[in-house]
């Protein structure tokens, strides 16, 4: 998975407007990874565009990917539910909604650093859809997927007509809005990976550190509580772990749907239920996915669609069929 | 049944003035009560009379809103959750395993208090895994999908796991009560050996009263949250005690096939 993962990574690079061979990209990449400061001989072009513009999009797309699957898996294992993911629960429109907030302050004419507060204001946007959405579901105790769900729809609901009401106090920022609504790759810097990776890998250890009591989790709270695990702190810290990781992958891209509830739910399928593999594979696998789509969208089309609606178009049919096949096991 | 043992009986719950309230309800009240080591208790008492609620005390799911609880002549609350995993070992009535894992994982996740964050099973640990799965007859589908499983082979991995626990003390929780006849005898025997044997001490919350005369040493009749009644099983199980408990007429009788007392019941006429 890894091997396929750097792989598509270089034969992404190479795709685009400016067709660039493999060699040049490894070479680019050992070189820039040595840090020398020697000359390339490459032409500077060639250099700026897989350097400063498709590797920081690619690792983007891969980072991004990544951190959303895992945070499916995650919400998946904690929720004991198979359709839950940071879009399905509404987490992502709230972050969505948070970031949406800071721009509108800006019009309003309060200025806030836009690199902490839309990270920030997403995080907290995230977190208060979260809550909600489990405080509304609360009263079915099994946390069953259609209650679950349902809250989530309905929060979601409320969100976007707020987010509609932004759009509509934001004026000419409508644009910077609509970008985040719909998802996309395209404005991505240096800056924004060096915020993801280190999230990312933290995200990651802190997740696997848990996978183990996550398994026990499947079996019931009650059981889990009689193996030693402390239920309610897990959760905690799990769901504040992937609201974070959710709250930032949308204050860079955009809501990016369904990623996080394809991936884990088909290597589930294919391996197995075990977190412990499912985590760092579902890592991998969302980050390969989200490449490929971003890919896609930016090279192989003739013109580039948001990867937001891409993956919302082949995503939501899927999601359609899982709800409809869990429908049909629970008779 | 034979309560001879090698090792000395130890106190382990004592438990003075316990009462639990549930939003204001109360669920169990002034239950004064000592379980000690070795023995086989079964907790009785009709629906809603705090069976339950009574295990998830003792194993520190529920925190007494009244009283003193202690286990090993400490405070349960002050046990860390690990370490009293390691002593007491939890069978839920109804097991249910919503992702597909596999016989032999949910079995081997009863080591979870005995290993480290990042550790794996040792050759000692999957031994002892594949010994309980024998015992408890799960072997032959040990690589199934438990969601695949009926409700009986369910509660035997549910049992199977507990005891890889290799805990001092097994709850059940109305543990039987899904399986068939064969099943419940089969593994409450297993369960008594381990009593015999490796002094592991059980306290079962049973629905079957003929059940718990032939498993139980003791026996603690709950009503209303309220223990009526409490004692060595040939002491406490009496017709007026059972009429008082479940409000039935009962005879009480010795009976030389099952070589135990068995109850026999009907409504009180009107």
């Amino acid at each position: 998975m890894l091997l396929l993962l750097l792989s598509s990574i270089i034969v992404s690079a190479t795709m685009g407007f400016m067709q660039i061979p493999a060699t040049t990209v490894m070479q680019l990449i050992i070189h820039a990874l040595c840090c020398s400061d020697k000359e390339t001989g490459f032409d500077p072009v060639v250099t700026a565009v897989v350097m400063d513009i498709r590797l920081p999009r690619i690792l983007a797309a891969v980072l991004v990917g990544g951190m959303l699957a895992l945070c499916g898996t995650i919400f998946q294992a904690i929720l004991l539910n198979p359709l839950a993911d940071p879009y399905t629960l509404g987490i992502s429109s709230g972050a969505a909604f948070g970031a949406s907030l800071v721009i509108v302050l800006q019009v309003v004419g309060l200025v806030l650093p836009t690199t902490f507060s839309v990270p920030i204001f997403a995080f907290l946007g995230s977190l208060g859809t979260l809550f909600t959405v489990l405080a509304l579901a609360s009263e079915d105790r099994r946390l069953s997927s259609t209650s679950l769900i349902l809250s989530g729809v309905i929060v979601a609901a409320i969100l976007s007509a707020a987010i509609g009401f932004l759009k509509f106090i934001a004026d000419e920022q409508v644009g910077i809005i609509i970008f985040w609504l719909m998802g996309s790759l395209s404005g991505i810097s240096r800056q924004n990976i060096l915020v993801l990776l280190p999230v990312a890998l933290l995200g990651t250890t802190v997740c696997l550190f848990y996978s183990r009591d996550l398994n026990i989790m499947a079996t019931g709270e009650r059981a889990a509580t009689t193996l030693g695990i402390n239920t309610v702190r897990l959760r905690w810290i799990l769901l504040i772990t992937c609201s974070l990781m959710t709250a930032l992958c949308v204050s860079v891209s955009g809501i990016i749907g369904f990623v996080g509830l394809i991936v884990p739910h088909l290597l589930r399928h294919l391996l197995g239920p075990d977190n412990r593999q499912l985590i760092i594979l579902s890592t991998l696998g969302g980050g390969l996915l989200l490449l490929v789509a971003d890919t896609v969208t930016r090279a192989v089309l003739p013109a580039e669609v948001p990867i937001g609606v891409l993956t919302a178009l082949l995503g939501g049919p899927f999601f359609a069929y899982i709800f409809k096949k869990r429908q049909q096991e629970n008779g | 049944m034979g309560k001879s043992s090698t090792f000395s009986s130890e106190i382990l719950w004592q438990l003075h003035q316990v009462g639990f309230a549930y939003k204001n309800q109360p669920v169990l009240s002034g239950i004064q009560l000592t379980l000690s080591s070795q023995k086989c208790y079964g907790i009785l008492g009709p629906n809603g009379s705090g069976k339950t609620t009574l295990l998830d005390l003792l194993c520190g799911l529920s925190v007494p809103t009244h009283g003193d609880l202690l286990y090993r002549e400490h405070p349960l609350q002050q046990w860390q959750s690990r370490e009293l995993a390691k002593r007491v070992a939890l069978v839920p009535q109804d097991f249910q395993v919503r992702f597909g894992f596999s016989v032999r994982e949910v079995v081997e996740m009863g080591r979870h208090p005995h290993l480290g964050r990042f550790a794996s099973l040792t050759a000692q640990g999957h031994a002892l895994v594949d010994e309980v799965m024998e015992e408890m007859g799960v072997a032959a589908f040990a690589n199934r999908s438990v969601t695949h499983l009926s409700g009986g082979e369910k509660q035997r991995v549910a049992v199977a796991r507990a005891l890889v626990q290799t805990p001092e003390v097994l709850l059940l929780d109305e543990a039987t009560s899904n399986l068939d006849i064969y099943h419940s005898l089969s593994i409450l025997a297993l369960i008594r050996r381990r009593v015999v044997e490796q002094s592991l001490t059980v306290v079962a919350a049973i629905h079957d009263l003929n059940l718990a005369t032939s498993f139980c040493d003791e026996l603690i009749f709950l009503k209303n949250g309220q223990i009526i009644c409490q004692g060595p099983t040939e002491q406490v199980l009496q017709s007026d005690i059972i009429q008082e408990v479940y409000g039935v007429e009962a005879q009480v009788r010795e009976d030389s096939f099952s070589n135990c007392n068995q109850v026999s019941y009907r409504l009180p006429a009107v």
